[in-house]
């Protein structure tokens, strides 16, 4: 993030005057009155964050240190006493079965980004030309994303239901005998990807778009002399000139994956093996009141995302790509 | 122009003609794959329960103008009370994510002083917790506030937790001249006059941005009032709560999606512009 904010001396120059030997209304000032204005004066950008900071703290980073702490004990949630147990939180979140391998089910979400972010790639590369009913397309495609998740779940509730609209239009194609699209564990997960996939598709495609509008169109007509096709352009001007912003959804769908939550939430409660780890966390926290596993389930998770991010960064760090 | 490049032109004119042909054959399948789970939840909310458990999803309803699954889900889906718990949550929450977030930002491009890197550090690094599983401790500190079942629990979740938006007031100022507040300054106007008469109405734009996005994220949220605020209904949770008593009441439960989409589709319909606008320029931060 680049800081341009005026050094103290620039920005401070005409208080420093007004705080001098006389008040702006040229009143004498008494030393206290000024040791008074001069120590509002270095609390006054504190003053502004304040508010800011305090909230994240008592929001973001003291529930963070206290994670931490329940980890390594065996609090339930509601007792006076909390009993430290040490590393065992940590020991049942990796070898308990039950907890550990649901971060497979994160791999039916990572591969649909995959899928999702192909079909955003291909449309967004298709809206940047000219295009007849440009923007009624890209409304159409974008909208999902903002739809409230509840109402999705229901929606695909309904499109999944046995006799349902899937159902009926995959008999339009002969396929008579369709599965249980929600209730076949063996399917549940992949439905929920697809689900996934519809809700989000629009947010990447979006971007992609944003991106590819925003490179130099000499760039194109260049490549359009040179003889260069569709194809060519693709690959040479567009991928590498949004490389950053595939890079970083790619990126956002690793973290994505690993802590979907709200569809399989809503749609199946978890049932059916497909229970992800942030369902699997909330329950055991507060449903089984196991705060302590949970609260080390939720560290797990925590390190994970940083270290992905961590990653990110190394990978691609904030500069700008420059085609020319 | 010579004779080879003239066939090369119709060979190129052809290949364009079905490369046309191509892109917008896969642009009306992407549409209708959008389109077709929204519709048939329309088809199905228009339907009465008998007509519902006679026809197939794809069939249209006899009449468009049967609102009474509509009705019905307002009514005893205690849709109303979540429409107004959600208006009074985002109203709230949006003034404060304003206030709280211009004068961090404000504070934080225009000063230099101590710890600012360490601040800056800290909203980096606390937009990168998956707020879903922190939300086990989050718990504790809302139970220990005495808020837990309060739409209050609720504001200051939201308040407190957008750093997204204390970063896009940032970048904006960083695009206003430091020279206008010297110049008030020299004209005897303190900080917080600075901030409340020049800076302020100066971070419209970026404001309008955040009221967008973080309007639309509230209104989508489902999993705060969900563990927070279990007795009363926001519009994600009285719609959720449709499960168990409409059950295989379709009909109802579609009237009732619906209900909760449409206020996003007018939001949409007006803000295009400003919503594409503010989505590219809060996620490449």
């Amino acid at each position: 993030m680049a800081n341009t904010a005026p050094g103290p001396s620039m920005a401070d120059a005409p208080a420093d005057r007004s705080d001098g030997r006389s008040t702006p209304e040229g009143r004498p000032a008494r030393p206290s009155g000024v040791t008074d204005r001069r120590l509002l004066r270095r609390l006054t950008p504190y003053l502004f964050v304040a508010v800011a900071v305090g909230l994240m703290l008592l929001l973001t980073y003291w529930p963070a240190v206290n994670l931490l702490y329940y980890s390594f004990t065996d609090w339930d949630g509601l007792d006076q006493t909390k009993n430290f147990v040490g590393l065992d939180n940590y020991v049942q979140v990796f070898t308990d079965p039950r907890i550990f391998s649901v971060f497979a089910v994160s791999l039916y979400y990572f591969g649909a980004s995959f899928i999702q972010m192909g079909i955003a790639l291909y449309f967004a590369t298709l809206l940047s030309y000219s295009t007849r009913f440009r923007n009624l397309f890209r409304g159409i495609l974008f909208f999902p994303y903002l739809i409230n998740g509840v109402a999705i779940g229901f929606v695909f509730l309904y499109l999944f239901q046995p006799g349902g609209t899937l159902d009926t239009v995959l008999s339009w194609f002969g396929l008579s005998e369709p599965p249980h699209w929600i209730g076949d564990p063996d399917i549940a997960n992949w439905s929920l990807a697809g689900t996934s996939v519809w809700r989000y598709t629009g947010l990447n495609f979006v971007l992609f778009l944003g991106a590819i509008q925003s490179l130099p169109s000499e760039l194109y007509e260049a490549s359009e002399l040179d003889g260069a096709n569709r194809w060519q352009q693709f690959w040479a001007i567009v991928f590498p000139g949004i490389r950053r912003v595939i890079g970083l959804s790619f990126i956002l769908a690793i973290a994505g994956s690993l802590s979907v939550f709200e569809i399989p939430f809503i749609m199946t409660g978890g049932a059916n093996g497909t229970s992800t780890f942030v369902i699997q966390t909330i329950q055991t926290a507060f449903n089984f009141r196991q705060v302590g596993t949970a609260s080390a389930m939720a560290i797990v998770l925590l390190v994970i995302v940083l270290l992905v991010t961590w990653i990110q960064r190394r990978l691609f760090p904030d500069e700008k790509v420059d085609l020319t | 122009m010579t004779l080879t490049t003239g066939s090369r032109t119709a060979a190129i004119r052809a290949r364009k003609a079905s490369a046309s042909t191509a892109k917008y054959l896969s642009l009306l399948i992407a549409s209708a794959v959008t389109v077709l789970p929204l519709a048939t939840v329309l088809f199905a909310s228009f339907k009465s329960t008998q007509e519902y458990g006679a026809t197939g999803p794809l069939t249209p309803p006899s009449n468009w103008l049967n609102f009474e699954n509509f009705a019905i889900a307002f009514d005893r889906g205690g849709m109303l009370e979540g429409f107004f718990n959600t208006a009074v949550v985002l109203a709230v929450s949006l003034a404060g994510t304003i206030l709280i977030g211009t004068l961090a930002a404000y504070g934080l491009d225009r000063f230099e002083f101590r710890g600012k890197r360490l601040v800056f550090g800290l909203f980096l690094v606390a937009a990168l917790v998956p707020s879903v599983t922190s939300q086990v401790a989050t718990f504790q500190v809302i139970n220990g506030l005495g808020l837990y079942d309060t739409k209050a629990a609720l504001i200051l979740l939201f308040m407190g937790t957008d750093i997204i938006a204390i970063y896009l007031f940032v970048q904006f100022m960083q695009a206003i001249p430091a020279s206008l507040d010297e110049a008030a300054m020299i004209d005897g106007a303190n900080r917080w006059t600075i901030y409340w008469r020049i800076v302020l109405p100066l971070l419209k734009p970026a404001i309008a941005t955040v009221v967008i996005i973080k309007g639309i994220a509230i209104y989508n949220e489902f999993y705060a009032p969900f563990l927070y605020l279990p007795s009363e209904g926001m519009i994600s949770t009285s719609l959720f709560r449709f499960k168990g008593p409409f059950g295989a009441h379709w009909e109802v439960i579609s009237a009732g999606t619906l209900i909760v989409i449409i206020p996003t589709l007018i939001a949409f319909l007006l803000l295009q512009r400003w919503i594409y606008k503010g989505l590219t320029s809060g996620a490449v931060k």
